[in-house]
């Protein structure tokens, strides 16, 4: 197949958004980066230079994409993610440390995050694994070995620290879900993640009153040729005490201050208007700093170059994990829900690409790069905005960071040439 | 299910940031957050704070230049910390405790290292000052006291506290504002508005030029200069007479209601809460509970009021009609309630307004107070009528005086008696103390003095003030330039300043008489009483006199309230006659007296209750 004709049947509405997205992204870590001093564009020295340098080989890993034959992602899949295992392990004997974390190799002229890496690796062994005609997912085997090929990368990486990017492997839980995995797994998880929250908000005395309460009021409005399996309704009402339990116990004996300082300040634990001040000069600094950033902007924005928080450096990390907040600050609601709008509908396109591929393969991997963009996504966005706790990890296509761009446009690009060949299937 | 799974989470996520990203930036935002941008230093540009003048146009208060030593946390370099103690004539202990806690306030912003400098010292620093990186020397301007008296009456400035931080959002950590007195009523006058520059910083807080080229930015507005009521002569004359005693003096001019002095004893030097050794006399001078140098008690000590009072309820009566002029009354060496018999040292015999006066009959006026109540039907209605005269007169009321404290004093209504004694259950019986100033009545010295305004002015009065003109303009405030009328016809005062001018002429007072200058009094002496140990205790009698002069075009009205110095003649009807003739005169032709009441203390009285042993009241130690 010629390169041409894959460029022809190419999704370029998605191609559109990626590309307005690296823009804007690129726009702002130049107005988060750049100094009086050193106005350039082309400056490698500084950071939106090098994003800039990244930017171009991005462009030309996607040409690269674009030609290699089809079948070489299905088929080296299992490969992939054998070499990506080992490069993961190989961080701890040979990896460089930065800020406290081992997650780079020193390449010389840059250095490599095999975290990035291994998410493309681990969305296509994922794939491969799911498609394989003798993969039933309702099967209890099937399914722990699914989730072991998630859970291998994110036990390497936890260690480095970096607990954020070990999060983000187990968005590949979505892929499972579209393809059987019973919804009730999902139920579990939403409930286990409603009973930590309200245990830390509310205490857990007031979540058990409250369940009592509404289970004598399911009593009293049943209706009487209603019957309710009584032992198995006892033993979830016994389990959500005794997990609300653990939760207290967990949060206060297991987990460190720092922690319980993230989710304190997430769920608003402190109302004393004093300690709040404290809090806002330390362990909230990083929110309080980017939320007010945000606001600052307004509808419109101070526009490019003019937000003095960003000016200031006041928001740590603003071109990389915060960019989201010099958006909010120089573009205001309207650049900050462009944003929102261009990844929503990314991901819808992205959705609806999946759903019309013939091959199952491409399918669960089309899924696959929808749930990893999409939980960065959530995590990032909401942590800058203020409504999830802090957790470190990049917004795709816009944050400072080579590895990060370079692999987010593989991961998008190997989906779009999959899905550019979708009529001609050769399996 | 499984399709729209992931679909709807996405759309309900986007839904979720586009309301928290409307929230922060619509409805959150306000156009005004330059106030908490970090981003954008304010530079400050302090107006010098008004001068203060008296109503002559002497010089009260004005400014002196001091120096801060100024520090940078983070620009310090390493120094020879030893040199630098010796010139700041500082201990190294304390310099390092400063640095410390100027880099817990923040290492990049200055804060005070040491807190001014005298002239000679800055002279000797300016010098050096360069080989020190990180530390500067700040001008600022102090207030100056061109008097050592009148320090109740101008206040003093400090630094603001959270509270008027809170309070007020044109302050900022560090600057000073007004506390007491004049400084603190007229603040806003005599602060001015700092002016305001904008300075955009970038990432290493360096200044990268003006925000938005300085449109934002705004220029100081000077301090205004106000002048006082105060008489500077008069105020300082009236301080020295108060030494060694206790008590308040308020002066008036009763054709403006202008205050003409305001003199609280025991007094302290303006200078004392100013430069380096503030905070040090302002504890000694504040932890004084005793003598209590800080508390205003021209304007705060609330008293009985005593014999003066016997005016207003002759004037109260002669407006009922319950006595005329002529109408007599019998003393018997005092009078009875019920079958208990209460004092009277006027001698005895037949008593009318004017002689009821200026024997300060205490028979006379009890049977007069008698007569008011007994005009109404019931009790509750002749106490109405009492205290809506009485309040007439600005008692038991703010007065409304622009100074920044004030006490209501106290005119006891039916409702007051009702709680107290239950309802109906008390008649005038129980109350016939107030007729002659005692019981329940509480008078304030300023209080006093405007209720001889009142009577010197026959039946009006003007709200005492304090401001005379700012920036040399008079007040035209109708609060301070229209009358208050009493509820007393103009006719009914004359018989009873005839009565007031006879204590001067024949009666308890002539013993202050001034050559050349007629007066018309009225002397108190109000009892009193402690309690040490928890015990009941009689002390000796306030001194009480109220006057003015010259009868027929009254120039001051005055009080004056001398803590237990016994007769209203010996001590605050001297002090009184010797400052209307200061101010009436210019000068004091009785030096004698002068000297004679600038020695006399009263200390000895005043440690009788903490002496622990037995005393003696109302001794005559002349």
């Amino acid at each position: 197949m010629s390169g041409k004709s894959v460029l022809k049947r190419i999704d370029w509405l998605s191609v559109l958004f990626y590309f307005t997205l690296v823009l804007i992204g690129w726009l702002n870590i130049y107005s988060s980066t750049v100094t009086e001093a050193e106005p350039q564009i082309f400056n490698f020295n500084a950071l939106h230079g090098k994003q800039l340098f990244f930017a171009g080989a991005s462009v030309l890993a996607i040409l690269l994409v674009l030609a290699i034959e089809v079948n070489f992602y299905e088929r080296f899949s299992s490969l992939f993610y054998l070499i990506a295992m080992i490069i993961l392990l190989g961080l701890y004997p040979f990896g460089k440390t930065i800020a406290g974390a081992t997650s780079w190799y020193d390449l010389g002229f840059f250095n490599l995050q095999p975290s990035e890496l291994a998410k493309v690796a681990t969305a296509l062994a994922l794939a491969k694994y799911l498609s394989d005609i003798q993969t039933d997912i309702k099967r209890k085997k099937h399914q722990f070995y699914a989730l072991l090929i998630l859970t291998i990368p994110a036990i390497l990486i936890i260690p480095q620290p970096d607990p954020g990017s070990a999060l983000v492997f187990f968005a590949l839980i979505f892929v499972l879900f579209r393809e059987g995995l019973p919804l009730y797994y999902l139920g579990i998880l939403f409930l286990a993640i409603l009973i930590f929250v309200a245990t830390l908000k509310f205490g857990t005395l007031w979540l058990i009153a409250s369940i009592i309460f509404l289970t004598v009021l399911f009593f009293l409005i049943k209706k009487k040729s209603f019957k309710v399996p009584i032992i198995p309704f006892a033993v979830v009402l016994v389990s959500i005490i005794l997990f609300s339990l653990s939760v207290n116990f967990v949060y206060n004996s297991i987990f460190e201050q720092r922690h319980r300082d993230r989710f304190g300040l997430w769920l608003r634990l402190e109302k004393d208007p004093k300690k709040l001040e404290q809090i806002r000069k330390t362990i909230g600094y990083n929110t309080y700093q980017s939320e007010k950033a945000i606001e600052s902007g307004g509808l419109i924005g101070k526009g490019f170059l003019e937000g003095t928080r960003t000016k200031g450096d006041f928001v740590p990390e603003q071109h990389s994990d915060y960019i989201f907040s010099t958006i909010g600050e120089e573009w205001g609601f309207l650049g900050t829900s462009l944003v929102v709008l261009t990844f929503t509908f990314l991901f819808l396109r992205l959705i609806h690409l999946a759903e019309r591929q013939k091959n199952p393969f491409s399918r669960m991997y089309g899924y696959g790069v929808v749930s990893i963009l999409f939980v960065h996504f959530l995590i990032n966005v909401g942590m800058v905005i203020g409504i999830l706790p802090t957790v470190g990890i990049p917004l795709p296509f816009m944050s400072y960071g080579g590895s990060g761009l370079l692999f987010f446009t593989i991961l998008l690009f190997i989906f779009l040439r999959l899905d550019a060949n979708r009529l001609k299937e050769s399996i | 299910m499984k399709r729209i799974l992931l679909s709807s989470l996405v759309v309900l996520i986007g839904i979720t940031f586009l309301g928290r990203l409307s929230y922060l930036q619509i409805f959150s935002f306000s156009p005004d957050q330059l106030t908490d941008d970090p981003a954008i230093k304010k530079i400050y540009d302090y107006p010098e704070r008004g001068y203060i003048y008296d109503r002559n146009g002497k010089l009260l208060v004005g400014n002196d230049p001091a120096y801060d030593v100024m520090v940078i946390p983070r620009e310090v370099k390493p120094l020879d910390t030893l040199e630098f103690c010796n010139l700041l004539n500082l201990d190294k202990e304390k310099f390092v405790k400063q640095l410390k806690k100027a880099r817990v306030y923040s290492p990049r912003l200055p804060s005070v290292l040491v807190h001014q400098l005298s002239k000679e010292d800055y002279g000797r620093l300016q010098e050096k000052m360069r080989k020190y990186k990180g530390f500067y020397i700040q001008k600022r301007s102090l207030r100056y006291y061109d008097t050592k008296s009148a320090a109740n009456v101008l206040g003093y400035i400090s630094e603001v506290n959270e509270r008027d931080l809170a309070k007020n959002k044109y302050y900022v950590q560090g600057e000073l504002t007004g506390r007491t007195g004049v400084e603190k009523q007229y603040e806003e006058i005599l602060r001015g508005r700092k002016g305001v520059q904008h300075i955009q910083k970038d990432r290493f807080n360096r200044d990268i030029g003006p925000y938005k080229n300085g449109t934002l930015d705004t220029v100081p507005e000077q301090g205004k200069q106000i002048s006082l009521t105060i008489d500077k002569v008069l105020q300082e004359y009236g301080e020295q007479l108060m030494v060694g005693k206790r008590g308040g003096i308020v002066a008036l001019e009763p054709s403006s209601g202008e205050i003409l002095s305001m003199i609280s004893g025991p007094t302290y030097d303006p200078a004392l809460l100013v430069g380096r050794q503030r905070s040090k006399n302002y504890t000694k001078l504040y932890n004084d509970t005793i003598a209590n140098p800080t508390w205003d008690r021209s304007i705060l000590a609330q008293q009985p009021p005593g014999s003066p009072f016997k005016t207003l309820n002759a004037l109260i009566a002669l407006q009922e009609g319950v006595i005329e002029e002529n109408t007599t009354i019998r003393c018997y060496n005092g009078f009875y309630v019920g079958r208990s018999k209460k004092g009277c040292h006027c001698g005895g015999g037949l008593r009318n307004v004017n002689s009821g006066i200026y024997k300060s009959c205490n028979a006379y006026f009890a049977g007069t107070f008698r007569k008011i109540y007994e005009k109404y039907e019931t009790t509750d209605e002749g106490m109405d009528v009492w205290e809506k005269h009485m309040k007439s007169f600005g008692l038991g009321n703010y007065l409304g005086y622009d100074l920044p404290y004030g006490q209501k004093g106290r005119i006891p209504s039916k409702e007051y008696y009702d709680k107290w004694y239950g309802d109906n259950r008390w008649s005038s019986s129980y109350i016939i103390s107030n007729s002659i100033g005692q019981g329940e009545i509480l008078a304030t010295p300023i209080q006093l003095a405007n209720m001889t305004a009142a009577i010197a002015n026959r039946g009006h009065y003007y709200t005492p003030h304090i401001l005379k003109k700012i920036e040399g303009e008079a007040i035209s405030n109708p609060k301070y330039t229209e009358p208050k009328h009493t509820t007393i016809d103009r006719k009914h005062f004359e018989p009873v300043i005839q009565g007031m001018a006879d204590v001067y002429r024949k009666g308890t007072a002539k013993w202050v008489q001034i050559p050349g200058i007629e007066i018309a009094g009225k002397t108190g002496t109000a009892e009193n009483f402690t309690k040490i140990n928890g015990v009941r205790k009689q002390l000796t009698d306030h001194s009480v006199f109220v006057a003015f002069a010259p009868v027929n075009n009254p120039k001051i009205a005055i009080a004056v309230y001398i803590e237990n110095g016994y007769y209203g003649s010996r001590y605050a009807g001297h002090i009184a006659s010797l400052m209307i003739e200061k101010y009436v005169k210019g000068t004091v032709t009785r030096k004698d007296l002068e000297k004679r009441m600038l020695e006399k203390t009263l200390e000895h009285e005043y440690a009788k209750p903490y002496s622990g042993e037995e005393f003696k009241i109302n001794e005559y130690v002349w």
